[in-house]
């Protein structure tokens, strides 16, 4: 189908745009548009203005400084693929990124957009809710810092303001003893996730000394499973903790009944991942 | 900086520079179809899921139907029609020879996501090529005979490269002799 009509410019710095999304309240960012291009298709978004900061230089870029892996808005996602600095030490986000869309989807889809959009079937906020990241939100008044749990608000909506644009993502650097895994169901390849569980854990021994858990599109708002984690910090990985926290995790996570499954299916899906995925991220913290 | 809804847009398709007057809105796919009579991409789906609007954007397989005409202004676009020269490229003589094709529909998508990532990575394995095209879906043959014929395509690609490899190291032997 065929978009509404917009006035459509192309920022050429950072500045410019800002200084359009403070001109402009309804006025929306234009990044990969691999979400935001499908809802204007459908006429479920019909922005007046829309802002491309495709054409805004130095936005994408993925680098380690001052103990965290900055991530610039404009990152598409098959950069992180391709990136070997992600590959070996973030392996969270390398598996998060491998399963956005498609590959072709993933050469103009990006990490912000995926965060701002606030879909709570997109992948990456849970890999950020699970890394306990930091949003960077540029304005042309200044700078904002948003911890990534205050960050997603309700659905489709986050605690950036009208006239704030997310310019850069901040992971901490994980230490030895950390791993991390998403695993996701998809009906098939491009789908949006059945349920897909990011971990990223703390190891002391055997003993899980810090763990954060994020589920994907169970739930209205990305979220954590608290309930599933407070299972297991501070406990041995054992058979018993781990079902402790899959079935927390199960209780917690509010799924809607759909084409990609039923509430039950959901639930232990959910379950089951959470499973998974803790005993991938553990092992990769043994071998870190 | 003008804010506008209609743009004078430049960009070159297939080696050719084109300008035409477009409506922001007008998406990338109905540009090549309808305004350049480019009816090779094509459009299966409402979704941005099927991939058969697949063309290369600056040198990066993207979803034509998934970006706005205005935002390839500027830019290289390389579509199916594009690809053949004087010869059939070995992609197409790929799909031939191998019979990579039944119904035809997702067929230019396919190529030219193959062609993105030959032009990638020139010995992809098999699941190198599967990961690379599960963009790109095709309801009649079962994926099995589109990755032989872009195995074939690699191949013959790799022979090609390695002649002229060769053909430019004799020619430097009797420039020097």
């Amino acid at each position: 189908m065929i978009p509404g009509e917009f006035e459509y410019h192309a920022a050429s710095t950072l500045d410019e745009a800002l200084g359009l999304l403070a001109t402009h309240a309804e006025a929306k960012i234009l990044a990969g548009g691999q979400s935001l291009i499908p809802a204007m298709r459908f006429r479920l978004a019909q922005p007046p203005i829309l802002i491309d900061i495709n054409t805004v230089p130095n936005l994408e870029y993925v680098r380690e400084e001052n103990g965290h892996l900055a991530i610039g808005a404009l990152t598409r996602e098959t950069m992180l693929e391709e990136s070997t600095l992600v590959q070996s030490k973030y392996h969270l986000l390398a598996d998060g990124a491998r399963t956005v869309a498609d590959p072709i989807v993933r050469n103009r889809a990006t990490v912000g957009g995926n965060l701002a959009h606030a879909d709570p079937a997109n992948d990456h906020p849970a890999v950020m809710l699970a890394y306990g990241a930091t949003v960077i939100a540029r304005s042309a008044k200044g700078e904002r810092q948003i911890p990534i749990d205050g960050f997603f608000v309700d659905i489709f909506t986050t605690a950036l303001r009208h006239d704030e644009m997310l310019t850069e993502i901040r992971i901490p650097t994980p230490g030895a003893g950390c791993g991390g895994a998403y695993l996701k169901l998809e009906r098939k390849v491009g789908d949006y996730a059945i349920s897909a569980v990011a971990v990223q854990l703390a190891l002391d021994g055997r003993t899980c000394k810090d763990i954060r858990i994020g589920l994907t599109n169970v739930s209205p708002v990305p979220m954590r499973a608290k309930g599933a984690e407070a299972a297991l910090r501070g406990q041995a990985i054992t058979p018993e903790a781990l079902e402790a926290a899959g079935q927390a995790a199960a209780a917690e996570c509010e799924p809607n009944a759909d084409l990609r499954g039923s509430v039950e299916y959901k639930r232990d899906l959910t379950r089951v991942l959470v499973k998974r995925a803790v005993k991938r991220a553990a092992e990769r913290a043994n071998a870190a | 900086m003008m804010t506008m809804s209609k743009h004078t847009l430049t960009m070159t398709v297939n080696g050719q520079k084109v300008t035409r007057e477009i409506s922001s809105r007008l998406l990338l796919a109905h540009f090549l179809r309808e305004d350049l009579a480019l009816t090779g991409t094509h459009i299966g789906c409402d979704t941005s899921s099927c991939g058969a609007c697949t063309v290369i954007l600056n040198g990066k397989a993207v979803k034509s139907c998934t970006m706005f005409a205005v935002q390839a202004a500027g830019g290289t676009v390389e579509t199916i029609e594009g690809l053949a020269n004087g010869a059939l490229h070995p992609l197409q003589e790929g799909f031939w020879e191998k019979h990579g094709l039944q119904c035809g529909y997702c067929t230019p998508g396919m190529i030219m996501s193959a062609k993105h990532l030959l032009d990638k990575n020139p010995a992809p394995t098999e699941d190198q090529i599967r990961w690379a095209i599960s963009g790109n879906l095709c309801r009649c043959t079962g994926y099995v005979k589109i990755v032989e014929a872009i195995q074939y395509a690699a191949g013959k690609l790799q022979a090609q490269a390695l002649a002229s490899q060769a053909q430019a190291q004799d020619q430097a032997k009797k420039e020097a002799a």
